[in-house]
């Protein structure tokens, strides 16, 4: 019984200990993922252009926010 | 109840600059100025400074350029200045920035950003405005245009204090 009290403190004492693992990131160590292949579209006009083209082939689907009527003018 | 608001809540207002640790002496520091000198800012004392943290990532630390500029040349002459340490990693960065920005004030650089940590650096672009006694008088975190005004009327008020 006293073992499996133990395991258990132990196993609370594991997962709290993981928070000692988090170091706050200082605002000038930022410069890295600020960095333009850190972004998760390295390209914006890129992406906007692919969604555009994708909504409007793909009538059903959509809610990015960007229009078009399938002519790939607007 | 009462009690609590009349007494408290504005002994807690009144407070609360201090826990920003706005009225205490800023921390002296010397570093290096990009034009090959150095910065004192206890040298400083009697001017009103804005001393600006900002590194060239930082979008916008680039807005706030041209402002910290136009202050620079409106109050430069009635004894303010700008020291602004640049927190980037590699100088040419900061120099490729400058090219563009072209500014008219200090630039140091701080790459260790030792510095900053004793200022308790939140984020950038943070400006600490120091009043002609050497002390912390105003933070101002992040810049959008709309807080110029009131930043402006800031460094009137402390323009206006009595030298020391």
């Amino acid at each position: 019984m006293r073992g499996r009290a133990a395991a258990g403190a132990l196993g609370v004492l594991l997962l709290l200990v993981q928070g000692c693992a988090v170091q706050e990131v200082k605002p000038w160590e930022r410069d890295l993922l600020a960095e333009r292949r850190m972004q998760l579209e390295p390209s914006a006009l890129d992406a906007f252009l692919d969604l555009h083209i994708y909504i409007s082939k793909e009538a059903a689907s959509g809610g990015y926010g960007v229009g078009g009527g399938g002519c790939g003018c607007n | 109840m009462h009690l609590f608001y009349r007494l408290v809540v504005p002994l807690l207002l009144l407070l609360s600059p201090l826990a920003r640790g706005e009225g205490m002496p800023a921390p002296d520091f010397t570093l290096p100025t990009l034009d090959g000198g150095e910065v004192t800012l206890s040298k400083l004392r009697g001017k009103v400074v804005l001393l600006d943290f900002w590194a060239s990532w930082c979008r916008p630390c680039r807005r706030s350029f041209p402002w910290m500029d136009r202050m620079q040349r409106k109050y430069g002459p009635r004894g303010f200045t700008v020291v602004a340490v640049n927190l980037d990693r590699k100088r040419e960065d900061a120099d490729d920035f400058l090219r563009l920005m072209q500014p008219g004030f200090v630039i140091a650089r701080d790459p260790g950003a030792s510095v900053a940590e004793r200022f308790g650096l939140k984020g950038m672009p943070t400006a600490f405005l120091i009043d002609r006694q050497g002390r912390v008088r105003h933070t101002h975190r992040g810049f959008r245009e709309r807080h110029g005004e009131e930043r402006e009327a800031q460094i009137r008020a402390l323009l206006a204090e009595e030298r020391p």
